[in-house]
């Protein structure tokens, strides 16, 4: 039964993903192509398998590898700054929006607004913004060359990333907010606790599970950034990463090492996201289906303050 | 009955149940949560205040920095739909393949997300992860050997679907259905099993104690799931430009690549930037309307 | 904006910046082991008899006139209709669609419009056919515009459109300082900038494209071989070690140090670099021509109407020379129906199509002709200079790496202008990566 009704999501993700996936994977053992013949300049076709030189040839970071560890790092810089600073401007936003019941139409409406904008025209507008005589130079009296190799660059692609996404785990952290109940805020005033003890030991635990969700699939996102660097900076290594990295090889034809950055990506990526789960979010995927109990989530809300208020919180 | 309260307080919960009273806060607090509430409204609006106002100007003026155009012009709109772009054609198409994207992701992700919060079977851990695995692997990545399958290029694979729909909503599944499924997953888990349990024992099969009473009380999480998904499938680009290569098939986000300025060498930023308004603004109205259901149901959906 | 737009995809032209040499031989040395792809091998069996409906991609068209010829071909061609396919404006993402239909074998397209530096590279892989060139109007083409068409001796395209760069001076500025002709070295330039910085507090000396991507490496092709270098020798071995190279390297970085050229020059592309000069902000533009139409517009739009002198670019020691741009058309080795295709790309070199595409774009075609017409000498007055900057710079390379090349000659150039190495430690670097990439 349970297995007849994941039969379609498996198939389908089987065929739109897995089978690329293993062909991939095979790829990525594999160099296309043969040596120029001297006499045509026509390229020997067919693919020789070549083991495991293209993971070598990308982790030594050298020749066909080279720019390996710049986007490795970048791709980790873009990731954890980020969502780190993701995390913090979208659960500010929730906390502002869950206080201001005025008028919050307006502003949730807003703040749909950089998530609901494709990136590849929100990378164009901030390649605008940012231009060497755009107005953001215009506006700071100062003329910082965003689109040239350095730091500025990589602030440029956290700026343009952050204003996208932040809003979107505002958005879930505040829905988030929104279902604790009064009654533990009592409960917590009455125990005399301040504003800021209350947020750490109550709010926070309680809008966990719906930041770990936003947080993880933002993960996900974060490190296969692609257009907004691609539009944005184009080939600056300052804004190189791993996806961009995958897709440079492969407009070089270069498949094998194209396949090998993606698989590497996909570890790398597997490996975050398995850490994260089993570190932050056990009760996300959760084995077993508990029954709700009953007075439902007040009642839980109460368990979960006094297990709080103990101290029983890392 | 508790699950039942559960299920009403979710959808009244447009935020009066979170009295600014609960914290004692004075005229200091309220000062704060303005200067905020003003910091958020400017934080979203102001770069697409640029957006909106570059999209104002006239075509050769494409890199000024007014604040204001002068003089405002909407040649910039009357191009994006010149009939050679095919705008309003890419529009229905982007609205067919992010429509039937999200039903379809909700029809599987509905199923298999009851699987997944209501059975147990052998490696229920192994199957959530492996489905959340499949949305880490670079898209890019995927197109080729797609492109390949679809045009007819395995033995095995029997119709070419180049410039067509299920092309496009195939593989943009991919990566909004792993999110349905977790996100309606941990919905399900969090309505009470005593709910079908009760209706089961009444004599309903399994499925119509699901859908009498777990979806309707889904309704919510279902809804997230919807925007979420239509968003995504929305803003997808490379798989409708790889897939298409007719301009009556093509969607929005193609059609805007295609657009091309007065040379050879101009990035036509007036005209892209009219496209982002053109597409964002029905998606905000969309938005706005399920907003109060958006709202509880994400809320209800992660929450446990 | 949908007005008087052209068809030639964006960065098409400069994407086509050679290498300033001519190597048709490189590939040959250059037969290392992973540049090569799987998908193609079909090119054996082009058979030119077959004839029906065709594909035609291209970047998009609206200027409107490449809807014109098509509707013309169609109105004689009933049977053998030709369908335009537009492909976006970004020349990397129409490589990409190129490359991905070829790996997935897909007859999508027929006629390819080719950037002439990718002609190696689908030829080796056979991704398009060897065409017979009796069957199209080479001869009328410009010659250095057939070579890149060229691969291994064989014609595996046909020349559409061409281009080459022209330094754009600041008449009224120059004649304060006391100049009547343009410069025709760096030198001379440099100093009339010190002149005019020196009564026009706050003007930027000269522009050229030195963001990192495809223009960069134009600028540095020419650059190098005005100072009588070349990246590329005859025989396909890199030299871009030699004094001369390093040489035209160091005068654009004196130019940044001392300067002559502004610090934001790094972040121009053609169009941040025409709008600085539309602008009033620069005193000389080393760009393409179609810059001057938007110069001497009299909507308000440009500060420099009527202000503008036209030359060759400069050059460091000897005669300015600017890499030539260009637009192929070739036949996907997996299309249906070549005999048409074939017709077609005839008919798009055929003198009517060329002239009015000229006329039009303002983008130069490839025939001898044009540079010849009267209207289009009355309408550019500076076609004379136009056809000598092409043929002085006319020599292209055929590498199949194409690719890592351009992007080796970015990095190199880049990290010296931006101020990181010097010009000696680039170009010895350079060469190095050169030797690596075209080794046998």
């Amino acid at each position: 039964m349970a297995y007849l009704l994941l039969l379609p999501t498996l198939v389908l993700l089987a065929l739109v993903v897995g089978f690329p996936l293993v062909l991939s994977a095979w790829q990525s053992l594999t160099q296309s192509g043969g040596d120029i013949d001297p006499a045509t300049g026509i390229i020997k076709q067919g693919d020789s398998f070549v083991g495991l030189q293209n993971y070598a040839d990308a982790f030594s970071g050298a020749g066909a590898g080279a720019g390996f560890w710049n986007a490795f790092w970048n791709t980790t810089l873009f990731t954890v700054v980020g969502v780190s600073i993701e995390t913090v401007l979208g659960v500010s936003m929730a906390l502002i929006m869950a206080r201001a019941m005025r008028s919050t139409g307006i502003v949730r409406a807003s703040i749909l607004v950089p998530w609901a904008i494709p990136t590849v025209v929100s990378a164009l507008m901030w390649q605008l913004i940012f231009d060497a005589n755009g107005i953001f130079n215009r506006v700071i009296h100062y003329q910082v060359l965003w689109t040239t190799e350095g730091w500025q660059a990589k602030a440029a692609v956290l700026v343009a990333d952050i204003w996208k996404t932040a809003p979107y785990i505002g958005l879930l952290t505040l829905a988030g907010l929104q279902t604790i109940d009064d009654q533990v805020y009592e409960a917590a005033t009455m125990d005399g606790a301040n504003r800021w003890s209350t947020f750490w030991k109550i709010t926070l635990p309680l809008v966990r599970p719906v930041l770990v969700v936003a947080v993880l699939f933002r993960l996900l996102d974060a490190m296969r950034m692609f257009d907004l660097p691609y539009v944005l900076l184009g080939r600056l290594e300052s804004g190189q990463t791993l996806s961009m990295l995958a897709s440079d090889a492969a407009s070089k034809t270069n498949y094998g090492l194209a396949s090998a950055y993606s698989m590497i990506l996909f570890a790398y990526i597997c490996l975050v996201a398995f850490v994260f789960i089993r570190v932050l979010g056990a009760d996300v995927i959760g084995a077993q289906n508990k029954p709700a109990k009953r007075g439902g989530r007040s009642a839980r809300a109460a368990r979960r303050l006094r297990t709080t208020t103990e101290g029983s919180m890392a | 009955m508790s699950s039942a309260a559960a299920g009403t307080q979710i959808r009244s919960r447009t935020g009066e149940v979170l009295s600014p009273k609960k914290i004692k806060k004075g005229r200091a607090g309220s000062i704060v949560i303005a200067i905020g509430m003003a910091f958020i409204l400017v934080y979203c609006l102001l770069p697409f205040y640029w957006m909106a106002v570059s999209s104002l100007r006239l075509p050769s003026e494409g890199r000024s920095t007014e604040l204001i155009p002068n003089p405002i012009s909407v040649q910039n709109y009357v191009a994006v739909f010149d009939p050679d772009n095919h705008f309003g054609r890419a529009l229905i198409n982007s609205l067919v393949v992010a429509g039937g994207t999200t039903l379809l992701v909700l029809l599987l992700g509905t199923f298999g997300a009851y699987a997944l919060a209501r059975l147990d079977f052998f490696g229920k851990v192994l199957v959530m992860f492996m489905i959340v695995a499949t949305s880490m692997f670079p898209v890019i990545t995927l197109v080729v050997p797609l492109l390949k399958l679809f045009s007819g290029g395995f033995e095995w694979w029997p119709v070419n679907w180049i410039n067509s729909y299920q092309a496009m909503i195939l593989p943009t599944m991919s990566f909004a259905l792993p999110l349905a499924v977790w996100n309606l997953n941990a919905f399900f888990r969090q309505l009470p099993v005593e709910l079908e349990q009760a209706a089961m024992v009444d004599g309903t099969t399994r499925f119509g104690a699901f859908w009498r009473i777990i979806l309707p009380l889904a309704t919510p999480g279902v809804f997230t799931t919807a925007i979420i998904t239509f968003i995504a499938a929305w803003n997808e680009f490379l798989i409708a430009l790889t897939m298409v290569n007719q301009p009556a098939m093509q969607t929005a986000n193609v059609a805007i690549s295609k657009f091309t300025g007065s040379s050879q060498f101009d990035t036509p930023y007036g005209t892209k930037m009219a496209a982002g308004v053109i597409v964002t603004v029905p998606l905000i109205i969309l938005v706005l309307i399920f907003q109060r259901r958006i709202i509880g149901g994400l809320a209800a959906g992660s929450v446990k | 904006m949908s007005t008087s737009t052209h068809s030639l995809p964006r960065r098409s032209l400069l994407a086509a910046g050679g290498l300033g040499a001519s190597a048709l031989g490189l590939a040959a040395c250059g037969g290392s082991d992973d540049s090569s792809s799987s998908g193609g091998g079909g090119g054996a069996t082009a058979n030119f008899d077959e004839r029906g409906p065709i594909t035609f991609a291209t970047g998009k068209d609206t200027s409107g006139v490449l809807k014109e010829f098509l509707e013309r071909w169609n109105k004689d061609h009933e049977d053998e209709k030709v369908t335009l396919v537009e492909l976006p404006e970004s020349a990397d993402d129409q490589r990409s669609q190129f490359i991905n239909n070829a790996q997935a074998k897909s007859d999508a397209y027929s006629v390819l419009g080719l950037d002439v530096v990718w002609t190696a590279e689908f030829a080796a892989n056979q991704w398009v056919v060897e065409l017979p060139k009796d069957k199209l109007p080479i001869d009328a083409m410009i010659p250095a515009t057939v070579e890149t068409a060229t691969y291994f001796g064989k014609l595996y395209a046909m020349p559409f459109a061409t281009n080459g760069q022209l330094l754009f001076s600041r008449k009224d500025l120059l004649e304060d300082a006391g100049v009547s002709e343009p410069p025709a070295t760096y030198d001379e330039m440099y100093q009339i900038i010190e002149k005019v910085q020196g009564s026009n507090e706050g003007m930027n000396g000269f522009g050229g494209q030195f963001s990192k991507y495809e223009g960069l490496t134009c600028q540095i092709s020419g650059v190098v071989k005005s100072a009588g270098g070349e990246l590329f020798d005859k025989d396909g071995k890199p030299h871009a070690d030699s004094k001369e190279a390093v040489e035209g390297l160091q005068v654009l970085r004196d130019g940044f140090d001392k300067k002559y050229i502004p610090q934001e020059a790094l972040t121009y592309k053609e169009e941040e670099s025409r709008q600085a000069f539309q602008d009033g902000k620069l005193v000389f533009l080393q760009n393409w021509p179609y810059v001057y139409e938007k110069f001497e517009a009299d909507d308000g739009s440009s500060k420099v109407n009527g202000k503008v002198l036209v030359s060759l670019v400069p050059a460091v020691t000897g005669e300015g020379t600017s890499t030539v741009g260009g637009l192929n058309y070739a036949i996907s080795a997996f299309a249906k129906n070549m005999g048409t295709a074939l017709d077609f790309i005839a008919f798009m070199g055929a003198p009517e199509q060329q002239k009015a595409w000229f006329e039009q774009t303002s983008n130069p075609t490839a025939s001898k002709a044009v540079f010849e017409d009267a209207d289009l000498k009355k309408k550019y007055p500076f076609l004379a200079t136009l056809k000598d900057s092409i043929d002085k710079g006319a020599v292209r390379p055929q590498v199949v790496k194409y690719g890592e090349v351009t992007q080796a000659i970015q990095e190199a150039a880049y990290g010296c202008l931006s101020g990181d190495t010097d010009a000696k430690a680039a170009m010895s670097d350079l060469q190095k990566q050169l030797t690596d990439l075209t080794k046998g």
